[in-house]
């Protein structure tokens, strides 16, 4: 299956006070494999892909992205901080309510990253950023402002924003439920040319499961807390092995 | 009838009622609805300036005296807009860094900022005016030779400490909430990108909070700006003297309080004025990524016009 795990789970725990949110999650994903994860709302996915870059510190486990590996729980030490950086580097992450930066324009959105963390020249970052623009079917939107883009557009913007950072990873959280419903396709489309035609390595939390049958590779489960149920989308799609996960599918499908 | 059917519309007029006879205050409420607000405003104002015009006139005032003398209170406008520019700076830098304190983790910065907030915002501004003046020397003599130097400052000096340190306490409750009306989901995303909390801090939430910062910091600045004429009670020579100050000393002189102080009051107003001006150009210019619609500046030029 997976030769070179681009990400590595091991043991993942999560409480927030006395609850336990993630229960001790085991996760590989490899190169160019692009696993949807589902399940009710409170399962822990958005907890999931919030500990792997670490915008939540793991209670206990481990994350390896890309050859970086990083311990959770205890304190978060210089060394640690910078570790977690070099993580977060390698990671693109896409939110649900975007989270553009509002003071910059579409194209300053793209390049902020390059600029400021990487440390590229403006110049080259610029034509990066036009050409993710151009990718994600915005070029003539450079100059807007988020508050002058549809949120089709704000999530594509979000998605060029991640890519510019060339990271190893990109991870989605619930990416098209703040949309309109005739808004997602067009992000839809997006993540589906980077799943085929860059064979990005993608982690996605969704309930399109029309997106997941189609460019999906492993799909996962999540109920409590924990993975019940893992395999390929047409076998977790049309033959759920769970009592929960039919129950489910039921409701949404 | 019309031809297009929207006759139903149209159709059976009800009757009219019969016209009420209208009031003399009716009559009066309708003129006034048709008069444009702006007119109506500059009405009120002239009836003011008007009535304190008068009230001046009768007051008999020497305004030979106050056009002659107008330029020696004039001399200490630099004085007072020095101080109140380097103190606000000061007041500025200090926020910042108390605001970063605060909301910081970090005990010893925590206990420093609000310490430093409680202690600046719980006494009077003139009693630290003084402490800083007079108190630091004392502490300088008693703790030797080089220190004697370094805490006997001259008034101004004393005066934009004294000024900033207070002013710089209050504020930094404005940077604060300021910094935190910035939304989580900025920081997360800035975070998730690979920035350090420098990088965070500079690029992505303090430009953001700088556009809620600014109105009550220029609020701030019009108080400190009057607030400059308390630096007049440690005594000043001749040529270090603000306008409250020089208006004081010209008053007493020649037996023309009243309208020395007048001049004065007039200057700060002037100065308060021209800075509101600036003032509301540059919270324009930062909303400008807030529009909506395609040409945001523009659309922030034509607001301009109403304003100006």
């Amino acid at each position: 299956m997976s030769i070179t795990g681009e990400v590595r789970i091991e043991g993942l725990r999560k409480s927030f006070g006395g609850h336990q949110v993630l229960r001790g999650i085991d996760l590989e994903v490899g190169k160019g494999e692009v696993v949807v994860v589902f399940g009710r709302s409170g399962s822990g996915k958005s907890t999931l892909l919030r500990c792997i870059n670490f915008l939540e510190e793991p209670s206990e486990g481990t994350i390896e992205i890309a050859g970086i590996r990083v311990e959770g729980g205890g304190h978060r030490t210089r060394k640690k901080r910078e570790l977690i950086r070099q993580l977060r580097i390698r990671t693109g992450m896409v939110f649900q309510d975007f989270n553009l930066f509002p003071h910059l324009t579409a194209l300053d959105n793209v390049i902020e990253g390059p600029v400021t963390v990487l440390g590229r020249r403006r110049r080259e970052a610029e034509a990066l950023g036009r050409e993710l623009l151009e990718m994600v079917g915005l070029p003539d939107k450079a100059a807007s402002y988020p508050i002058q883009l549809s949120g089709g557009q704000q999530q594509r913007i979000a998605i060029a924003r991640a890519l510019a950072m060339n990271p190893k990873v990109m991870m989605f959280d619930e990416p098209t439920s703040a949309l309109d419903p005739e808004l997602i396709g067009e992000v839809l489309a997006v993540m589906r040319r980077l799943a085929t035609e860059l064979h990005m390595t993608m982690l996605v939390v969704t309930h399109e499961m029309g997106f997941a049958r189609e460019v999906g590779s492993q799909m996962v489960f999540m109920h409590e807390g924990e993975i019940i149920e893992h395999g390929p989308p047409a076998r977790v799609l049309s033959d759920p092995q769970r009592p929960e996960t039919r129950r489910f599918l039921e409701a949404v499908l | 009838m019309t031809p297009d059917g929207d006759g139903g519309a149209r159709a059976a007029p009800p009757p009219a009622p019969p016209a009420p006879a209208r009031g003399r205050r009716e009559r009066l409420e309708l003129f006034s609805s048709r008069v444009p607000f702006t007119l109506k405003l500059a009405a009120v104002w002239a009836t003011i300036l008007g009535v304190l015009a008068l009230l001046f006139a009768g007051a008999d005032f020497d305004t030979d005296w106050m056009r002659e003398h107008a330029g020696f209170i004039a001399r200490g406008l630099t004085w007072t807009i020095v101080i109140a520019v380097a103190s606000i700076v000061l007041a500025c830098v200090l926020a910042l860094l108390g605001a970063l304190g605060r909301l910081s983790r970090n005990a010893i910065a925590v206990g420093v900022t609000s310490f430093y907030t409680s202690f600046f915002r719980g006494t009077p501004l003139i009693v630290q005016l003084f402490l800083i003046y007079l108190g630091l020397p004392q502490i300088g003599i008693n703790l030797g030779d080089p220190w004697a130097d370094w805490l006997t400052l001259d008034v101004f000096t004393a005066g934009i400490i004294a000024l900033g340190l207070n002013y710089g306490a209050y504020m930094t409750e404005i940077f604060r909430a300021g910094i935190q009306s910035v939304g989580h989901g900025q920081s997360e995303a800035a975070e998730a990108l690979g920035m350090t909390y420098r990088q965070k801090m500079r690029r992505v939430v303090l430009p953001q909070a700088v556009r809620v910062i600014i109105p009550p910091t220029g609020n701030e600045f019009i108080a400190m700006l009057k607030d400059t004429a308390l630096v007049s009670f440690l005594g000043a020579s001749l040529d270090q003297m603000e306008i409250f100050r020089r208006a004081q000393l010209l008053g007493r002189a020649d037996f023309r309080n009243l309208e020395a102080l007048i001049v004065a009051a007039l200057m700060y107003w002037g100065l308060t004025t021209v800075f509101q001006y600036f003032q509301l150009r540059l919270e324009r210019r930062l909303s400008k990524a807030y529009v909506r619609g395609t040409a945001g500046v523009a659309v922030a030029g034509e607001r301009a016009r109403p304003g100006t």
